[in-house]
This record gives structure tokens, C-alpha cells and sequence, in this order.
């Protein structure tokens, strides 16, 4: 008798499970199984970007602000004095424009790029490897520089580039640039590192202390040090990974995984895993190293001879920003040469306005290689893999984002 | 008002379910069937946008690719233990909660099982990731045996969400335990039983539906856990890791939803094991 009531009761569960399913089919359209991503849809065009974006109306004229504006930045990029007096530029911005700045701070490129498609920030701060992403997708608009007073200031060499423009239209404001560095703990790895073979090949003398960045992006930094070390796989650019380059960046990293005490990708979490000891060897930020000294944690940085990735930074202006007036005027802010200089310094990169070096504290540009453009295309910058090979080749598919992120999975095992 | 709910039983009994019917119904279920509906999407690579186009790819790739068993039997391995270690913890200690305990000793276990569960579940993750480091408690403690800690990794996932989980484990068994009258106890014992075959055919009967209300807990509560094994588990993932990876890195929803129904389906089937033990209708 039980067993008639349980199964009349499943059934009826079955019953609006079916129903529920019936609703939320109602949003599918079961079209052909050609998903044609679009990707593909501007590869007759040769451009290096490989796509037309969205057709996004561009600001033309800036009227009153609104009163606040959403921001969604890395870590460091708009502090209002509350984590370090002694860096402020949030509430002069606010003083001068009357826009009240709500700031979100993300860990990750995917994460920002996840959070602009809520559509409830204004403005985002986005590395390479988001960008082009959050531009395809149509959540970002294009930027009208003449708008920007101080974009006239800014280094050249910025301007344009593959990550922050399409067709030669802006997206963005350039924020500043830097490398992804390597750091150990100098009571324990010695001699001082040099190469980042000391976190690949040689990895095994510090088993389970070596720490490494938890993104599928890291993948191309494997690929920067195949680049230098076997140069017979062809690598030329380690966002462009054809299949076996890839399978050969992901070996590459499997082994290191061996090796790996954990991955990080909280800036925080690195910081007590390298006080504690847990970890004494891995790839980081300036800023990171700049925390760990500050609680006298004896680390070390440097930007190894293989050359490194590194992030050039942008601020993009959200699509259907709904407060587009205060995001411009924040566009403008972040890069006067004041409070660009005081993000450069405590974030620890190189600033987009050379009239920042002034104000930056003596020798940081110089520290950071602010003006230096030979130094600044040593950097391979974080840029989102596409089908489409962004170093040139035309005979073979490069591996995109996708393939890198289950590539990734599969590297943590 | 009161007159008419008062005539009508019918209408008072469906005004007093329609709200938990609904949370259960649209809240629940739906999101369980919107769950399904997502992972037979695909998603555009390079933007992230989902594609609403009927595939099973997700399902192909999460067959074909090897990781994703590991993944899985690895964090199956992790919620078996943890349920073992925690049922092995905690009859002993409910046991003598419920039967050997003075009533204000009792009262005051109860009180001590119960506070950890008034401290963040990220407190104690975060208390754990302290004391497993590096010359943290755990190697001070386990030197003078030449040993040391764990390290980051499965064994010290394991043993946090074991500490995790304890309440959820003790609570249902001392219940089950405080409903086990002292004379059977006694009974068995002037028939001649000796305690481990008391403990054997009278105590273990009495208490079974208690530890499977136990297990499920601690089993389905690890299934689902990402938290911990990101902040004491080292370079390791479990299936929640996946999940999280590809809604918050990947924006990959369509897959995150498939696997996402892995642990659904694991559930069902303990759920069905269980139930064949009868063990549910003496809850």
C-alpha cells in the first residue's frame, strides 16, 4: 500500500517537473544545430580582431552627471582611502563631479566579463583577455575620446592596440600596463630565480610549494616559456596556440601540477600562503609582493630573462550604462595625471599618462618602464585566444578560450 | 472572513499550502527542470553568450573527457569518507549523550555540538587552512609522533568538511538514540546479551534511521561543497569546483549545468538505496 502512494506521489512529481519543463522550453529556439559563433562571422574581413562587433551607439555629447556612478574594477583600481588612508583618488572624483562611485572589485577577467552582462555597472576596468569579449558580445560601447580631455596625454603606443580597439574605432581609455612577475621567499629558493624554469622544468626542488595563477589564461604563460625553450614547436605568440601547441603547453603544465601546492587566484590567499610558507615560489602581481614586504615577508620579484604576460588595462564604458555621463567623467578622472599616478603606484604597474610620472613617487616610472615602449612590447599582454590565429597564420585553427578553459580543468585534474 | 474560512475547509487547507506548494513547485523544482533545459544549450565560445540550440555536446564532453570522471569519483570518494569518519565520530559521542549522560551533562553537549554551527561555515574553513599550514597546530601537534600535517590536498579536505558535517551527524543519531528506552536495554541485558550484542540487535535497529538521516546530510552537503576544498584543498577541484569554474570563469552555463546534474543524479540514486533499507519511513 506504501509502495502505490510513493510511486503515485513520484509520478505527480514527475508531472510538474514536466510542466516545469514545458515553461522553460518556451525560451528555446530549436534552430539548426549551426551555433556559427562570431567568430566566425568577420573572418572575410583579414582583421587582426577577426570579427565586427554589435552596432553600439557612441556617446556624442556629455550633459549633467547623475548623481553615482557603478564601477567595477580590479582589486587597487579605485580605492576611496578606506584600506590605506594615504591612497585616496575615489573621493576627489566625487567631490569634483557630484557622481557618487559604487565600487565592485572582481577577481578575475571572467569575472568581470560575467558581471558586465548584468548590465548594473557603468564602467569596467578590463584587462586584454576581457575586452575584445565584453566588445563581441555588445556589452560595452565605444568610447567618444574627444569627450576625454585627457586622453590627449596619454603614451601613443597605447592607443589603438588590438585589445582596446576594433577597426581602428577606441573602446576604451588606457589605464596602465604591467607584467605578471615571478616571486619566491628568499630564505628558501636560492639562488635567486632568474628564469621561470624554477617554476616549470625545475619545479620538482620545491614540490608542493609552487604556486601558479588559477585561470585558463596561465596557459599562456606556458606557452611564452615553450616559446623560449623550444623554439621547434613554432610558438610566436602564446595567445595563438594551434592544437599541438596547446597539447604541448597543457603537458608542460600537468607536470608543473605535480608540483603545485595550490593555485591561487585571490590576491589575499597568495599573500598568507607565501607568510605561512605554504608556498615559496610562483607567479604574481607587484601589488602582491608589495602587501607581502609591507608584513615584512622576506619575497622577491622579478621579471625572469623569458620575458612575461602581463595585463594592459582599459576602461570600458558599459553599453546601456545607466549612468553614462558619470562613467565619462570617471574615464577622465582615473586618467589625470594625479590620480593615475596614485592607482600606478599602489597597484604597482606603469601608468598610461607620462604627466603621472611627475607625481608618482621618484623612480617609480622608471622601476615600472613608464615611456619605455621597447620594454612595454616585451610584454606579451593577456589577450582572449580566438579560432582565428592573432600572429599571422592563416593555415591553421588556433585553439580559442573554450578549449583553453577545458584544457585548464583538465591541467588541475 | 474567518465564517467563510470556517465553512469551507477545503479553501482554508489549500490558502494554508499554496505558499509552500509554490516555494516547493516554482522555486524548486523549476529551477531543478530550468537546470536540465540548460545544459542541453550550447554556449558561443568567444563571447560566452548562451546559444539556445537543442545539443547534448555538454553531455558528450562530460562522458568523453577523463577528467570529469576523476573529478566525480574523486569527490564521491571524499563524501563516502567523510560520512564514514563522521558516523564512527559520532555514535560514540551520541550514544553517550543520549544514555550515559547526566540530564545537565547532556544539556550541556547539546549545547557544544550545536555552537560551531553558530560560527561561520568560512571561519572554521578559514581556522582549518591555519592550523593544516605549514608549522601551523596540526604539525606542532603531530611532530613528536615524526609526523606532520597533511598539507593542503584531499586529506585535509576530507578532515575539514568531516568537522564541517559532525553536528548534522550527531543530532539525528542522539534523537534517534533519546527514543530507545532504557528497559530494552536492561531486557537484553537479563537475557543474557552480552553489551557488544546488545549494541549489535537492539541499539544499532533503533538507531539506523538517525544515521541515515545522518548520512544524507553529511553525503549530500559534500557533494555539493566548493568552498572548502578552495581554501584547504589545495590544487585539487570537486564536481562544485567545475561547476562554479564554468558559471564564474568559463561563463559556460550550459555546461555548468550539466554538470551540475551529476550530483542530482547521485543524490537520487542514494536517495533510492536508501529508501529500499526502509530506513526513511522510520524518520
Amino acid at each position: 500500500m506504501k509502495r502505490t502512494t510513493t510511486r503515485a506521489r513520484l509520478a505527480r512529481v514527475a508531472a510538474t517537473a514536466a510542466v516545469a519543463l514545458a515553461i522553460a522550453g518556451c525560451g528555446t529556439s530549436s534552430g539548426g544545430g549551426d551555433s556559427g559563433g562570431s567568430g566566425d562571422e568577420g573572418s572575410g574581413t583579414g582583421e587582426a580582431a577577426g570579427f565586427t562587433p554589435p552596432d553600439i551607439p557612441m556617446a556624442q555629447k556629455l550633459g549633467a552627471g547623475e548623481g553615482e556612478v557603478d564601477i567595477l574594477a580590479w582589486p587597487g583600481y579605485a580605492e576611496d582611502g578606506s584600506n590605506d588612508p594615504n591612497y585616496d583618488w575615489v573621493t576627489p572624483f566625487e567631490k569634483e563631479t557630484g557622481c557618487q562611485a559604487n565600487v565592485k572589485y572582481f577577481a578575475t577577467s571572467d569575472e568581470a566579463v560575467n558581471l558586465m552582462k548584468t548590465g548594473e555597472y557603468d564602467v569596467v576596468s578590463a584587462s586584454g583577455d576581457a575586452s575584445l569579449r565584453m566588445v563581441a558580445s555588445g556589452d560595452v560601447a565605444p568610447v567618444n575620446t574627444d569627450l576625454i580631455p585627457n586622453y590627449a596625454d596619454l603614451y601613443d603606443y597605447l592607443k589603438d592596440r588590438d585589445w582596446n580597439s576594433v577597426n581602428g574605432q577606441m573602446y576604451g581609455v588606457p589605464h596602465g600596463y604591467g607584467a605578471n612577475l615571478l616571486m619566491w621567499r628568499t630564505d628558501v629558493v636560492k639562488p635567486a630565480p632568474t628564469s621561470w624554469s624554477v617554476v616549470f622544468d625545475g619545479a620538482s626542488e620545491y614540490a608542493g610549494k609552487v604556486t601558479a595563477y588559477d585561470s585558463p589564461i596561465y596557459i599562456a604563460d606556458a606557452a611564452l616559456y615553450l616559446m623560449k625553450t623550444q623554439p621547434d614547436l613554432g610558438i610566436k605568440n602564446p595567445y595563438a596556440l594551434d592544437q599541438d601547441q596547446l597539447a604541448a603547453a597543457v603537458d608542460l603544465l600537468k607536470k608543473q601540477r605535480e608540483n603545485v601546492g595550490e593555485y591561487w587566484s585571490d590576491y589575499l590567499k597568495e599573500v598568507q600562503a607565501f607568510t605561512t610558507g605554504d608556498t615559496v615560489v610562483g607567479t604574481t602581481w607587484q601589488v602582491i609582493a608589495n602587501v607581502a614586504e609591507g608584513e615584512k615577508v622576506p619575497v622577491d620579484v622579478t621579471l625572469p630573462e623569458e620575458g612575461a604576460t602581463g595585463w594592459s588595462d582599459t576602461w570600458m564604458v558599459a553599453a546601456e550604462a545607466k549612468h553614462p555621463n558619470c562613467a565619462y567623467m570617471w574615464m577622465n578622472h582615473i586618467v589625470s595625471p594625479e590620480a593615475n599616478a596614485a592607482v600606478a603606484e599602489y597597484f604597482g604597474e606603469a601608468p598610461a599618462n607620462p604627466k603621472a610620472c611627475d607625481i608618482a613617487a621618484k623612480g617609480h616610472c622608471e622601476t615600472f618602464h613608464a615611456g619605455d615602449e621597447e620594454y612595454a612590447s616585451q610584454i606579451h599582454y593577456w589577450t582572449t585566444p580566438i579560432p582565428q590565429c592573432i600572429d599571422g597564420r592563416t593555415d591553421v585553427t588556433c585553439t580559442d578560450y573554450g578549449d583553453w578553459t577545458q584544457a585548464w580543468t583538465e591541467v588541475k585534474g | 472572513m474567518s465564517n467563510v474560512l470556517h465553512r469551507r475547509p477545503g479553501l482554508r487547507l489549500g490558502l494554508l499550502l499554496t505558499p509552500p506548494m509554490l516555494w516547493l513547485g516554482v522555486a524548486y523544482l523549476g529551477a531543478l527542470g530550468a537546470l536540465f533545459i540548460t545544459s542541453l544549450w550550447g554556449q558561443n565560445a568567444f563571447t560566452g553568450e548562451v546559444e539556445r540550440t537543442w545539443t547534448l555536446d555538454n553531455f558528450r564532453t562530460l562522458l568523453d573527457v577523463d577528467v570529469y570522471r576523476v573529478i566525480t569519483l574523486r569527490t564521491l570518494a571524499i563524501a563516502l569518507t567523510v560520512t564514514v569518519v563522521d558516523a564512527v565520530v559520532a555514535i560514540p559521542i551520541a550514544l553517550f549523550m543520549a544514555k550515559v549522560a547526566s540530564s545537565r551533562l547532556k544539556g550541556i553537549l547539546l549545547v557544544a555540538v550545536l555552537t560551531p554551527l553558530w560560527a561561520s561555515y568560512l571561519v572554521k574553513a578559514y581556522a582549518w587552512r591555519g592550523m593544516l599550514s605549514e608549522n601551523g597546530l596540526v604539525s606542532w601537534l603531530a611532530r613528536p609522533f615524526g609526523l606532520d600535517t597533511p598539507g593542503y590536498g584531499v586529506v585535509a579536505t576530507t578532515l575539514t568538511l568531516a568537522y564541517l558535517w559532525m553536528p548534522y551527524m550527531i543530532l539525528p543519531i542522539f534523537a534517534s538514540l533519546e527514543r530507545l528506552p532504557d528497559s530494552l536495554l536492561e531486557a537484553s541485558a537479563d537475557l543474557g546479551a552480552r553489551s557488544v550484542e546488545t549494541l549489535r540487535r537492539v541499539v544499532l535497529p533503533v538507531m539506523f534511521p538517525g544515521l541515515v538521516a545522518g548520512s544524507i546530510f553529511t553525503f549530500s552537503l559534500t557533494l555539493g561543497d566548493y568552498i572548502t576544498v578552495r581554501i584547504v584543498g589545495g590544487a585539487s577541484q570537486m564536481l562544485g569546483n567545475v561547476v562554479y569554474d564554468n558559471v564564474g570563469a568559463a561563463n559556460n552555463l550550459p555546461f555548468a549545468a550539466a554538470m551540475a546534474t551529476v550530483p542530482v543524479v547521485i543524490i537520487l540514486v542514494y536517495l533510492a538505496l536508501v529508501r529500499r533499507t526502509g530506513a526513511l519511513e522510520n524518520l
